[in-house]
């Protein structure tokens, strides 16, 4: 692996841009202008940052209800996302998706979805297209601990593993599918990574998931073996969230899970780890910092106001566009 | 003109719609086996390649959203399942995927999709081998829902069916198979949403979709005995439903007996019923009513589907019953009940 100062930086800044742009999410949640379920990846960051640093722009990139770190770390655009989530006809899906349906072509990023396991096969898909196209672009699909139980989940993987095709699942293991524990879902000695090898995918661990550049290193690896035409890669990254399944608060109070298991999470927060060994290592001083974040308020700022100046969709947006229109071409049509 | 049967002509359909579009692909299990899903896909894999013909694994939900990811990634796909009954474990791919991404990611994409569908009847398919479950894929919007009855209807809606840029579940009624009708050659396509006057007539409405559309007509040519001139509509797309053509019919005759091939609970009959009820209710001579199969799973056994599945002599007696008119009962067929023909032998 080489990183260089300024890698370095551009992770610590992605970190902390997804950090803020959630944590505003969180704070303007009560003016009830965001009228949808939000599921924060406050806490996750690190591994889809360190996603986005192994991916290339032109690499397609899905995933599910959890993906504004997914998208922001492709390269998704900001000001569309947020005007997304207040329902804005300049939202990336013109306020048709809400915050579990984010897409922006431009950066390969071909769209998250609510249904747990349901873009797994869209992913597969999409690497089978870049398969016939005979390209050396990778889909990379985005999946969670909870979407290992679908059955969809075993039917896309054997089908990639039986085609070869040039596919990076991402699994973040935060140990909770909704308020349920990992060990009441699945069997405590069986580790997904090694469930997955025996399936026939070259796979890899990051239990330090919280740790950057750990998650480059594997993402790095993993990401060019894939390219290389030898076929499917997965990479296990263990992670948390910090704040409730769904909305804007913590819910650790509800006593699903331990205080001490979220404190240690807590205290090994990725963002201010990577902050203290960068100042540690004078690759970045404290005045640089506080520009960092100087910059990504003002651009936080500018997509909130974006979005609430924006319109809603015209009612007729309520009514219409079910279907797609064909472009005319000539052909014999006859009744 | 020259005649073929369905399957032929389904087949011929998918020659010429992977010779005109290079990037359209052909999977489904048993593509590519020796009984090349009941010689629909016969010599596609020869013609066109492993790469774009190609066997797939028994794993309907995936392949699904395979094929969805596939249509982001520019390749059209037609999808094929010997029995509608294995392609319920799809619904999350059909239903969230499938028939939501154009709309849901605000017309960014079109996912063109072609999903055929053999449903049928009788010969011991039994309860989880038969289901005509049109109805519940018409409920979806951004579905379309094609069933047609004739063999030169198969090519052309099959044809227009992979040229539209929208998903579709296009239904084949395994006994209309064998069933012979002129078919061009050409290239040609039939308009989706459009029903067929089989036959006019001006006392009632028949209105049939896919095997009952086949009834309906035995049942007309019977009527016409006794001066009943049945009008007969193929409704052929079932969504977006043709209703224009269905009010037009009903104008005429001021009487509708819809003929399904399914339950009748929340199905296409009860819903056309229903549209002519809210429309044309004054002009309506008798009630609207509509025959289906009994509210309850198709048996297995030869002795009880006999007593099952609707027939052109049912469709006689409740025409006759309509007009007030007293009809004999049609003579029973010599054939038995359970198959379309002397070429069904089984086993499906």
């Amino acid at each position: 692996m080489n990183i260089t100062n300024k890698d370095n930086i551009n992770l610590y800044y992605e970190m902390l841009r997804i950090r803020m742009i959630e944590e505003a999410i969180a704070t303007h949640y009560a003016n009830q202008k965001m009228r949808t379920p939000v599921h924060l990846s406050i806490g996750q960051e690190a591994a889809a940052v360190a996603s986005g640093f192994a991916l290339r722009k032109t690499d397609y990139a899905v995933s599910s209800h959890r993906a504004h770190a997914h998208y922001l770390a492709k390269g998704g655009n900001l000001n569309a996302m947020i005007a997304e989530i207040h329902g804005k006809v300049t939202g990336c899906c013109r306020g048709r998706g809400g915050s579990m349906h984010l897409i922006d072509p431009s950066v390969g990023f071909m769209g998250s979805t609510a249904i747990v396991g349901n873009t797994i096969p869209i992913g597969v898909g999409l690497g089978l297209s870049l398969q016939l196209n005979q390209d050396n672009r990778i889909c990379c699909i985005y999946l969670g601990d909870g979407a290992i139980e679908e059955g969809v989940f075993y039917e896309s993987l054997n089908f990639a593993v039986l085609k070869k095709l040039p596919i990076l699942f991402i699994c973040e293991n935060n140990l909770y599918s909704v308020y349920t524990p990992l060990h009441k879902r699945q069997p405590l000695n069986r580790k997904i990574h090694e469930m997955v090898a025996a399936i026939g995918a070259k796979t890899a661990l990051v239990t330090e998931g919280y740790d950057v550049l750990a998650c480059v290193d594997a993402l790095q690896d993993m990401s060019a073996y894939v390219r290389s035409g030898n076929g499917v890669g997965f990479v296990e990254i263990y992670t948390y969230r910090y704040r409730e399944h769904c909305g804007p608060n913590y819910d650790n109070d509800i006593g699903y899970r331990h205080i001490a298991e979220y404190e240690s999470w807590l205290a090994k927060d990725s963002i201010s780890l990577f902050q203290k060994k960068l100042i540690q290592e004078k690759i970045i001083n404290p005045d640089e910092l506080e520009k960092i974040t100087s910059k990504i308020k003002a651009e936080i700022e500018c997509a909130f106001e974006f979005a609430e100046k924006s319109v809603f969709p015209d009612k007729i947006e309520a009514t219409s566009g079910e279907y797609a229109k064909k472009i005319q071409e000539e052909v014999i049509c006859v009744n | 003109m020259r005649q073929l049967t369905y399957t032929a002509a389904i087949n011929e359909a998918m020659h010429i719609a992977m010779k005109t579009d290079d990037k359209l692909l052909c999977y489904g299990l048993g593509t590519d086996d020796p009984k090349n899903i009941f010689g629909t896909t016969l010599d596609l894999q020869k013609k066109f390649g492993a790469h774009r013909v190609f066997d797939m694994p028994t794993s309907e939900n995936a392949m699904t959203g395979v094929a969805v990811g596939l249509a982001l990634g520019g390749y059209p796909s037609v999808m094929s399942h010997q029995r509608l009954d294995f392609f319920l474990l799809a619904m999350d791919q059909l239903v969230n995927s499938a028939a939501k991404w154009h709309y849901m990611f605000g017309g960014q994409y079109n996912v063109p999709i072609v999903i055929r569908l053999i449903l049928g009847r009788g010969w011991g398919q039994g309860p989880t081998h038969s289901q005509n479950l049109q109805s519940w894929f018409a409920h979806i919007p951004g579905l379309k829902v094609i069933s047609p009855t004739s063999a030169y209807d198969a090519k052309g809606l099959l044809l227009s069916s992979i040229r539209d840029p929208n998903p579709i579940v296009f239904l084949e009624h395994r006994w209309l198979h064998n069933s012979v009708s002129e078919v061009p050659d050409l290239d040609y396509e039939i308009p989706i949403g459009k029903a067929k006057v089989v036959q006019q007539g001006t006392d009632i409405s028949l209105v049939g979709m896919s095997y009952m559309t086949v009834e309906a007509m035995r049942a007309a040519a019977y009527l016409s005995q006794f001066n009943v001139n049945c009008e007969v509509i193929d409704i052929r797309t079932i969504r977006p439903l043709d209703v224009d053509t269905i009010f037009d019919s009903v104008r005429k005759t001021k009487r509708i007996l819809a003929l399904d091939t399914s339950q009748p609970m929340c199905s296409v009959a009860s819903e056309i019923i229903s549209r002519v009820s809210g429309h044309l209710f004054s002009q309506l001579k008798s009630a609207p009513q509509l025959i289906a199969n009994p509210d309850n799973p198709e048996p297995t056994s030869f002795g009880l589907t006999k007593y099952y599945h609707p027939t052109a002599g049912d469709i006689v007696a409740r025409v006759a019953s309509m007009l007030a008119i007293k009809i004999p009962a049609m003579p029973e067929s010599m054939r038995p009940h359970d198959v379309p023909g002397d070429w069904f032998k089984g086993p499906f």
